[in-house]
């Protein structure tokens, strides 16, 4: 009796169950008039694509890597490496937790936290303010902000330029008083202090 | 911040623009004007921070006295001042030397002999003022070839003063030493290897 009873007493039941979907909807987005909407699918894919999108892979604070890193995209490191990093043609972020401890071979490298090791860049390396950097760097560009240590030896790579850039450099070189643009941040003695904090000055090959 | 001339550092270019591709030592801790003047010329520059490195050695206790201690000595040496011989062309010391007492001055001005290359130079600042207690530190950038910039690290006591003879007598194992008295009572001293 109880079941019959449940089961006529059913048929009328589909309005508020049919009901419901709509009123669970306004969560999601748009799809809801599909009629698919009933399924509950996590949102996980939608944003585990989007991280390739952007081209900057992440290795978080608690990653620990042992080896040799190859990478096809810009790399930001926030845990610990070890070992080797080789991405010529991206950017090495090492974050304000970051300790790399390798030799580091990328297009760019930017550094907030800590790396040992020797950095080979073919654009630009950006040591940042209370970054600490140990090694040895080849590199076109370089940034150093005030309160970044650095310890090494700074080799300045001549890129490929444009001849006009290059005689602009050869005249500046042998000028006795070179006011390049390179040092044009520190010109004015006033400005120097802050223009430096802000790491604006920088090296053009 | 301030800046001043600095006729040490004219002499000290001299060298500098005679021939490219030297490789220069600054003990000033890196700057983006120093690092950008010496690689514009065409040089290589190393840089560290020796008053850090002190610091970081000497800095827990009594700083001269641990500077008698011959295994932090031996730790000092080797994390600040371990290069091959003759690596240098050239070294921006700055006033560093003040604040190594007598005994680990001779070594480190040893060390310093033995890492440059026989005809380059050594600038190195002295303050004159013998009655100071404690001198203003500064961490010093090249803006030009006769300009420097000052920026601030507070004060330090000096481990001693030096007038010309004792600062001859430092540099004895030198070919020469030149000095350039400024209006600020500042001793810049160009030492010739």
């Amino acid at each position: 009796m109880w079941n019959r009873r449940k089961e006529e007493e059913q048929p009328p039941a589909p309005k508020p169950v049919a009901a419901q979907p709509p009123a669970a909807q306004p969560a999601r987005p748009q799809p809801a008039k599909e009629g698919i909407p009933m399924s509950t699918v996590p949102s996980r894919p939608t944003e585990s694509f989007d991280a390739p999108r952007t081209g900057n892979a992440v290795l978080g604070k608690s990653v620990i890597v042992k080896g040799q890193i190859l990478s096809r995209e810009d790399l930001t490191i926030d845990g610990e490496v070890e070992g080797t990093i080789e991405m010529q043609e991206h950017r090495l972020t090492v974050g304000p937790n970051g300790k790399v401890r390798a030799s580091v071979k990328a297009r760019e490298v930017i550094v907030l936290g800590t790396l040992h090791g020797n950095v080979e860049t073919g654009d630009r390396i950006d040591i940042r303010k209370e970054a600490k950097l140990v090694g040895d760097i080849r590199t076109a560009r370089i940034v150093i902000e005030d309160g970044a240590y650095f310890k090494g030896n700074v080799d300045i790579v001549r890129a490929e330029v444009p001849k006009p850039a290059a005689t602009a450099a050869t005249t500046s070189a042998s000028a006795p008083r070179p006011q390049t643009p390179a040092t044009s941040p520190a010109v004015s003695p006033a400005s120097a202090g802050p223009a430096m904090a802000a790491g604006v000055g920088e090296i053009k090959r | 911040m301030e800046t001043r001339s600095s006729s040490g550092l004219d002499q000290f270019c001299s060298l500098l623009v005679e021939r490219p591709g030297l490789t220069l030592l600054d003990l000033a801790g890196a700057s983006q004007s120093t690092v950008a003047f010496i690689t514009n010329l065409g040089h290589r520059i190393y840089s560290d921070d020796l008053l850090l490195q002190m610091d970081r050695c000497f800095g827990d206790g009594d700083f001269y006295e641990n500077q008698s201690d011959s295994q932090k000595v031996a730790q000092f040496l080797d994390t600040a001042l371990d290069y091959p011989a003759q690596h240098f062309d050239g070294a921006l010391v700055w006033d560093t030397l003040e604040f190594l007492s007598g005994p680990l001055l001779e070594t480190v001005v040893r060390r310093l002999n033995h890492m440059l290359r026989p005809g380059s130079y050594l600038l190195a600042l002295f303050h004159a003022e013998e009655r100071a207690e404690t001198i203003p530190t500064y961490s010093y950038r090249i803006l030009d070839r006769k300009a420097i910039t000052l920026a601030p690290r507070g004060r330090r006591r000096p481990a001693q003063f030096f007038n010309n003879r004792s600062l001859e007598k430092l540099f004895s194992d030198f070919e020469s030493v030149k000095f350039f008295l400024t209006r600020d009572h500042l001793r810049e001293v160009i030492v010739r290897r």
